[in-house]
């Protein structure tokens, strides 16, 4: 019920409606949730509704802290 | 895909397991609750407890909407299809789940209910415009992620002036839910609940956003962790509590910054205030009635409301006697510890709603873990050392 996917808009149209492609797939869904979205944004698509929109720099944040934390198990000769 | 498969990483989730291991102290345990469903179907389905030291427990909650959906509420919704002749539209999930006399939703339909299966709450009132003639009801159920696009569809029709569409809201509350886990004397009584902190959901913070948490870490000194619902998602939450616990902190974290702000999305917040109103008390199968944990239709907007316009009364009925899900919901129990599960029990003909969803705890136990329970004796090595 909660599994919603990042998706990312590749056209907006009108009445709040857009347009994501997920992997090629692509569906309507509807924006009027989220606030100043823009086509290239990834949102969060839960039940043909875009409810949040990811924050590429926050994104990029924590898949430093795991590369991080390769490095330190890589120096520590840790599997 | 992108924002999806680099948060699978098997590598990285064995290295984020080692440091678990490494910094959770041998001489104790830590018992750790994932609310969300969406958690316990990636757990299930990615192998996390296997990473994990047999001292770091998941329980898994209540977090699954369609688990904790009272047969009384179904009950109200095959009626209106079979006895008021309603259309009655829904998500695919609540369509399985077993209700009174026999029947779940999808029984029902065969025996001649309009029930449909719906994408979202947009493709309900599609339907409600395509047949002007008929009454078409929205069974709407599901957490604050859930609730946005409900109340959307409620402020739609009542601008558009859609006279034959109404919902029948039975959409709940997290943080309700999660205080009567912590208070409930139930659980109190049974004491074989230790939590020692929450993974706090993934979708349904992006809505409501982290800062609804903080009550818990400051009332019940209870470490939440906000994660998304990727496998190494979940690994650095429980890395997190771990270290929380081990600091004797109780804080609410975000490891979902990607997704999740401390005041969540306030549009959609205004819409559902907009057009929903606290319920005083709601039952939801496994916790009972829990105060203020669910939502109903603002007086406004009571023309769209189900229960007013078809005047219905909930009566609650009770669970099958065998099925567990209650104490399972409940952290009390798990999946295996049901005698009907895997047996009476299965996702292809399941008796408890914990067994319907793939994010309930039994169904995600069945589909990905019980092969687990099965101990495994290399027999033939053995054999063929001693008989030469």
């Amino acid at each position: 019920m909660c599994l919603a996917i990042p998706a990312q808009l590749v056209e907006l149209r009108p009445h709040d409606q857009a347009v994501v492609n997920l992997g090629g797939i692509r569906k309507e869904i509807s924006i009027a949730l989220v606030a100043d979205v823009q086509v290239g944004d990834y949102v969060i698509v839960h039940v043909g509704h875009a409810i949040g929109v990811i924050d590429p720099e926050e994104a990029e944040k924590t898949l430093a802290l795991f590369a991080e934390m390769q490095a330190v198990a890589g120096a520590d000769g840790q599997p | 895909m992108k924002y999806i498969d680099e948060f699978r990483d098997g590598d990285l989730a064995r290295q984020i397991g080692a440091r678990i291991a490494a910094e959770a102290h041998p001489d104790r345990n830590y018992s750790f609750m994932e609310f969300c469903g969406g958690h316990t179907h990636a757990i299930s389905r990615y192998g996390v407890l296997e990473l994990l030291p047999p001292n770091v427990r998941m329980i898994h909650g209540p977090g699954c909407p369609v688990c904790v959906l009272p047969i009384g509420r179904i009950d109200l919704a095959i009626r209106l299809a079979l006895e008021r002749g309603a259309i009655v539209c829904t998500y695919g999930d609540t369509m399985r789940v077993p209700a009174s006399d026999s029947l779940s939703l999808i029984k029902a339909k065969a025996r001649g209910g309009d029930i449909r299966m719906v994408y979202s709450a947009a493709d309900a009132m599609a339907l409600a415009r395509a047949n002007p003639q008929c009454e078409v009801v929205f069974f709407a159920i599901g957490f604050e992620t859930t609730t946005p696009p409900t109340a959307l569809a409620i402020r739609d029709a009542a601008r558009e002036g859609l006279a034959n569409f109404s919902v029948l809201c039975c959409h709940v509350l997290t943080p309700s839910a999660i205080t009567h886990i912590l208070e409930s004397p139930e659980v109190r009584q049974l004491g074989t609940v230790p939590i020692d902190g929450f993974i706090g959901p993934a979708h349904v913070s992006i809505v409501i956003g982290s800062a609804p948490y903080e009550h818990f870490a400051e009332e019940y000194r209870k470490p939440v962790v906000i994660a998304g619902f990727e496998p190494l998602d979940v690994m650095q939450a429980i890395l997190m509590l771990v270290r929380q616990v081990n600091q004797g902190r109780a804080h609410v974290e975000n490891e979902f910054t990607r997704a999740v702000t401390p005041e969540g999305n306030l549009k959609a917040q205004a819409l559902v205030s907009e057009v929903f109103a606290l319920r005083p008390s709601f039952e939801w199968r496994g916790l009972g009635e829990v105060p203020y944990s669910a939502l109903k239709i603002r007086e406004a907007f009571a023309a769209f409301d189900a229960e007013r316009r078809f005047d219905l009364s909930y009566t609650p009925v009770a669970d099958n006697k065998a099925c567990e899900c209650g104490a399972i919901l409940r952290g009390v129990k798990k999946p295996t510890d049901c005698k009907i599960f895997g047996t009476v029990c299965t996702p292809e003909n399941p008796v408890g709603s914990c067994m319907v969803s793939s994010e309930g705890a039994c169904a995600a136990h069945y589909t990905y873990g019980r092969f687990r329970d099965i101990p495994i004796v290399a027999t033939s090595a053995t054999t063929e050392e001693v008989s030469p």
